[in-house]
């Protein structure tokens, strides 16, 4: 589970956080979503403990990753999952070695063992094929199925998206949609996925919350954000009905 | 006057924060060098970029150092009849100084801006968030192998600077200008000591730290977009270079 108590954070002399509290239950999968620069990696980046925070919590089971340190920091992060922007593949190594660079790392598993659970990831997420390719070779979304398989491959209790689809064509887009609401079937994950494709992520997600200049603006249910009478959320949601339109 | 003062204060203000966030990152590594396990794949990886991949050009500029110095060497020595310790002098300008701190400045310019070019670019692309995600320590995987890499693999480049010079001082002075070869080769040994030798090992190798620190350095605090890559690389090889010498004078004063 995770909890966000009052969190507060400034960069640069201006405030982007300005007092978050949410919660996401075990199960759960919660979109962020609001204007771009209004504060929404900043917030998912405390919750992995990559920010510190200036005033408040962030809670993974009870536990506070923003003050924690240390092995107590890295038992927290074993249980969270991290889908960057970009994909954030290690450029250096192909396919095969970034998805199991955190098996080596963190586990003691036969190369065997490490193989087959690399190949059956990687068929999760559709790519089979690759996996002797460098980052380099690859399109956007295959990217970002990689990571994605890369985080799945160490059986997150967590995992926080951001932007999945951003930067890919509609089809890829709906894909890698389709694809995390594949693997939250599956595996049951709790979640965080910041997003823009207001429609798609309906069908994914259990709760929207709405952020707005560092505030949570509203948080409900995608019926209850859909039928808000809020003005902010209603202009955001028009905004996002002439996008739709156009796609 | 007063807003001159203020930009002033702000200046030394910004310069001493960046001066103390570069030794705490200095402090950071050296800690985490002693905390195992050592990546040891990664750090024959590095000795093998920062070292072999420097090897060619490290050889090209010792020869025609070794070459050009007994030439002008020659020029000054032959005026008072002193050919005969063309050789001694030759390699003990090498030894002491130009071979550390030349070959650290070319080792600089080849390997300390790919440096911070790649961990630059690591730090653009989330990929250094991304290893911090994954619970893995970015220092024990990118910059212990880069630091350590480069305190082993200076001094050795640096050796090979100092032979290959003596060699082209040997080609010039005693092929060409007629020195003899028993007294290039013999007035070296007795005028060079063990003394010498260490002294120009603890340079090369002091460099071989200061290189590889301010390079990771650079790249690590990348800021972001390809201009923060480009500043990086500039400052790392600015930065490197200055401090090469800087330092070089002052080991110079302490161990001379």
């Amino acid at each position: 589970m995770i909890e966000v108590i009052d969190l507060h954070k400034s960069l640069n002399g201006t405030e982007v956080l300005k007092g978050i509290t949410f919660k996401v239950v075990k199960g759960e999968i919660l979109a962020l979503i609001g204007k771009s620069g209004h504060g929404k990696s900043v917030l998912l980046k405390h919750i992995v403990g990559l920010i510190r925070a200036e005033r408040g919590k962030v809670l993974i089971n009870g536990e506070d990753i923003s003050q924690s340190r240390g092995p107590a920091r890295e038992q927290l992060r074993k249980k969270i999952g991290f889908l960057f922007q970009g994909g954030a593949l290690f450029d250096s190594i192909n396919v095969f070695d970034n998805v199991a660079f955190p098996l080596r790392e963190k586990t003691r598993l036969k190369r065997d063992e490490i193989r087959e659970r690399v190949l059956f990831e990687l068929a999760q997420v559709g790519l089979s094929e690759v996996e002797g390719k460098f980052p380099a070779e690859l399109s956007g979304g295959m990217k970002k199925r990689v990571a994605l398989a890369r985080c799945l491959i160490m059986d997150p209790e967590i995992m926080l998206f951001d932007e999945p689809t951003t930067g890919l064509d509609p089809a890829t887009a709906k894909s890698i949609n389709n694809l995390i609401r594949e693997t939250h079937e599956r595996l049951k994950f709790t979640g965080i996925i910041i997003t823009h494709d207001i429609y798609q992520i309906f069908s994914i997600v259990q709760k929207i919350a709405v952020l707005n200049e560092g505030r949570i603006e509203l948080i409900g249910t995608p019926t209850e954000i859909k039928t808000s009478e809020d003005p902010f959320v209603k202009q955001f949601f028009l905004k996002g009905d002439d996008h739709h339109e156009k796609i | 006057m007063v807003n001159l003062i203020q930009r002033l204060g702000n200046f030394v203000i910004a310069n001493v924060e960046k001066l103390g966030k570069t030794g705490v990152f200095l402090g950071t590594a050296i800690f985490w060098t002693f905390i195992p396990p050592l990546k040891i794949g990664r750090i024959i990886k590095q000795i093998s970029f920062i070292g072999v991949k420097s090897s060619f050009i490290v050889i090209l500029t010792g020869s025609f150092t070794g070459m050009v110095l007994t030439l002008q060497t020659y020029y000054g020595m032959e005026k008072f009849g002193a050919e005969a310790l063309l050789g001694p002098t030759v390699a003990l300008a090498l030894i002491r100084e130009l071979g550390p701190v030349l070959s650290a400045l070319m080792i600089t310019g080849r390997a300390g801006s790919a440096i911070a070019a790649e961990i630059g670019i690591m730090r653009i692309t989330e990929q250094i968030d991304a290893l911090e995600v994954m619970a893995l320590n970015p220092y024990r995987y990118l910059i212990v192998p880069n630091i350590l890499a480069g305190i082993i693999t200076f001094p050795l480049l640096a050796s090979i600077f100092n032979v290959v010079g003596i060699l082209g001082g040997y080609l010039v002075g005693v092929q060409l200008l007629g020195v003899s070869q028993g007294a290039y080769f013999g007035e070296m040994v007795n005028f060079l000591g063990v003394k010498d030798i260490t002294i120009g090992l603890y340079k090369s190798l002091s460099f071989g730290l200061i290189v590889t620190w301010i390079s990771c350095y650079q790249g690590f605090t990348t800021s972001y977009g390809a201009e923060g890559v480009s500043k990086a690389t500039t400052g790392a090889v600015v930065t490197s270079s200055v401090l090469v010498l800087v330092w070089d004078y002052f080991m110079t004063s302490v161990l001379f």
